[in-house]
């Protein structure tokens, strides 16, 4: 990953939406999940999503990273439509994600982890395997490569080889958070980051995003119940309460917002 | 990380390995009985036959219980293809003109059986390596019951129940430990490259794999096509090492062999696969002898015939109970430094 090419100043207003959703709608059975979500995300920009429990915001970032399919409404990438592609083509394009509670390749090692997020962008078919090939090494040596640098920022160089499913708990968010960002995206969703983190380790971890939107180029999105990671991180927050925006605006105007006070924040 | 392999290392271990193989096809018939000769060249087939159904059942998680059937198709039509003209005439005569007329060698009706294979595994892994869990045992299983019924009722081409013969007895102990060399060679890399590391990342986590970019048809199915080109390879072998076979051969009984090898060496691991062979292999053979009764002298060992069937059954069960992931689990025994796997190895560097 060549910092240089990739890093640019974080979203600035006037540049092309990088992703955009609108009318996005998702229903399980008789529960709307998700009605008539919107969201604009400029390259760069890091906007947070916050609500309670089960208004939406896991649906949301399913619907986006291919993992649901919505009943109405579209998303697009880029300017291209997304809705009707696969997870895996989603990821491709530029957009990675963690998951709420860790999905780590538990059984194999924190390096592994990493390589085969990382050897997206390098592929080696089987041919390349059985006969040998110089491509075959030129991406093991990339891969590699990205791999230390990414273990590196995460301080998980000296534990490459553990058992991923043996890491303590922060760093296995870590790793998945490294694991994601391997795939080299443009957009980065992270689903309640720092859920089962003190407020030490919620820092440092707010301060690992920070590094990494500036390092990589990467828009974030952010999900999150800790409303200090939200609003010192956040550019953009949008509030969704049982499935419907209610607000959306810089940190400081969610705060004040008597709606989102009332709603979420659970005092008016 | 290590430095870079250079080729000089890895044909150096390849000469090693021909030199080794070449000796010990020409050594062992000299030094053990004409009988020993014959379990070794059965155990060869047996693991170039576990160590690919490992590939889709170990490294990728999908536990099929097909494997047999392809193995079956690759006897069956290894057969038919390296059958003479005469015995063709003799025992199939209503084999349709086209098929009637060829005469393969060994080497080329082997490679076409395990084409064939190959074609097959894609044709029914397209559709079933998308179920997970028993869902697929349970499918892959009617997919060996289908071939079964198949080569029943295709009487032309295999004399339907009755036994099939005049298959050329051309399986020799160069040609088993060759063939074993192969797959062994052809799965390590495959397992240890790149391609490999996407099979276990579908094992551990479907959702995780596909978050990284993977979808999870195409690398299940890649594992199972391999498998079973092996397969139709191992089919081959031993239908010109039996020279006469019925359906039979190839169902429940031999699926239930295979598998115990499978899991009591290990699933996860190569070295497991072959390991799980030689334990079941040997122990089978002493049970065998043993079940014909013993004369100690003091007292007599009534003969009792299917025990070693039984002690096999409870040997998986324990095994099941005290050591689930199989003897060697995931990890890899190695030879030294000369064939040391790669990089993607994920036991060699596992701390645990
Ligand atoms: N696959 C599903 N099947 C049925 N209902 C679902 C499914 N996924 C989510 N839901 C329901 O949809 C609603 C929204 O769930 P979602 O997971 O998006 O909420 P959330 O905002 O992420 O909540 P939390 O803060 O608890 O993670 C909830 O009522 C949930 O029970
Ligand atoms: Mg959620």
């Amino acid at each position: 990953m060549s910092e240089a090419a990739r890093s640019q100043a974080p979203g600035s207003m006037d540049s092309a939406p990088l992703l955009e959703t609108s009318g996005l709608t998702k229903s399980f059975r008789s529960l709307v999940a998700l009605r008539d979500q919107a969201i604009v995300v400029r390259p760069g920009e890091i906007v947070g999503v916050i609500g309670p429990n089960g208004s939406g915001k896991s649906t949301f970032f399913n619907l986006v990273s291919g993992f649901l399919r919505p009943d109405s409404g579209s998303v697009r990438f880029d300017g291209q439509p997304i809705e009707r592609r696969s997870a895996a083509e989603i990821v491709r394009l530029g957009i990675a994600r963690t998951f709420q509670g860790t999905r780590l390749f538990k059984a194999l090692s924190v390096a592994e982890n990493v390589r085969a997020a990382a050897q997206l962008r390098h592929p080696s078919s089987m041919l390349d395997a059985l006969v040998g090939t110089p491509r075959l090494r030129r991406a093991a040596r990339r891969v590699d490569a990205i791999t230390g640098e990414l273990l590196g920022l995460v301080g998980l160089t000296g534990r490459a080889g553990v058992r991923a499913g043996d890491l303590p708990y922060g760093d296995q968010r870590r790793l998945e958070l490294v694991r994601a960002l391997a795939t080299q995206p443009r957009l980065l969703m992270l689903d309640e980051p720092a859920a089962g983190m003190d407020a030490a380790e919620t820092r440092e971890l707010m301060d690992l995003v920070d590094r990494i939107r500036r390092r990589f180029g990467v828009a974030v999105i952010v999900v999150e119940h800790d409303m200090d990671l939200i609003m010192n991180l956040c550019e953009r927050i949008q509030v969704l309460a049982h499935g419907q925006t209610i607000f959306e605006g810089a940190p400081a105007e969610v705060q004040a917002h008597p709606k989102v006070r009332e709603v979420y924040l659970g005092h008016a | 990380m290590s430095a870079p392999r250079g080729l000089p290392r890895g044909l150096l271990a390849g000469l090693a390995g021909i030199a080794l193989l070449a000796l010990v096809t020409w050594l062992l018939p000299q030094l053990v009985s004409n009988y020993l000769v014959r379990v070794v060249i059965v155990m060869c087939i047996n693991a170039v036959l576990v160590a690919s159904m490992g590939l889709a059942n170990g490294f990728t998680g999908v536990f099929s219980l097909g494997h047999v059937g392809f193995v079956a198709v690759g006897a069956y039509v290894s057969g038919i293809l390296s059958l003479s003209a005469h015995a063709k005439g003799a025992y199939l005569p209503d084999l349709p003109h086209w098929l009637a007329g060829i005469t393969l060698g060994f080497l080329p009706s082997t490679l076409v059986a395990g084409l064939v294979c190959v074609a097959l595994a894609f044709l029914v892994g397209a559709p079933l390596m998308r179920l997970s869990g028993y869902f697929v045992a349970v499918a892959t299983l009617g997919f060996l019951i289908i071939v079964n019924v198949v080569l029943i009722n295709a009487v032309d081409f295999t004399r339907g129940a009755r036994t099939f013969t005049g298959v050329p007895l051309e399986t020799s102990l160069p040609w088993a430990v060759g063939w074993l060399a192969v797959a062994v060679a052809v799965i390590a890399r495959v397992v240890y490259s790149p391609v490999g590391r996407r099979y276990r990342a579908v094992r551990e986590d479907t959702i995780a794999a596909q978050a990284i970019g993977l979808e999870v048809l195409p690398v299940r199915l890649s594992a199972f096509m391999l498998g079973a080109f092996f397969a139709g390879v191992g089919g081959s072998l031993y239908g010109h090492y039996l020279g006469s076979f019925s359906p039979a051969a190839f169902y429940l009984a031999y699926t239930f062999t295979l598998i115990s090898m499978l899991v009591i060496g290990g699933m996860q691991s190569l070295t497991g696969a072959l390991v799980g062979v030689v334990a079941v292999s040997v122990a089978s053979e002493v049970l065998r002898n043993l079940e014909r009764g013993l004369d100690l002298g003091i007292f007599t060992v009534p003969p009792l015939y299917g025990a070693s069937q039984v002690v096999l059954g409870f040997i998986l069960i324990l095994v099941m109970i005290f050591r689930p992931s199989g003897i060697m689990g995931d990890r890899e025994l190695t030879l030294g430094p000369l064939v040391k796997p790669r990089q993607e190895g994920p036991g060699r560097e596992i701390k645990r």
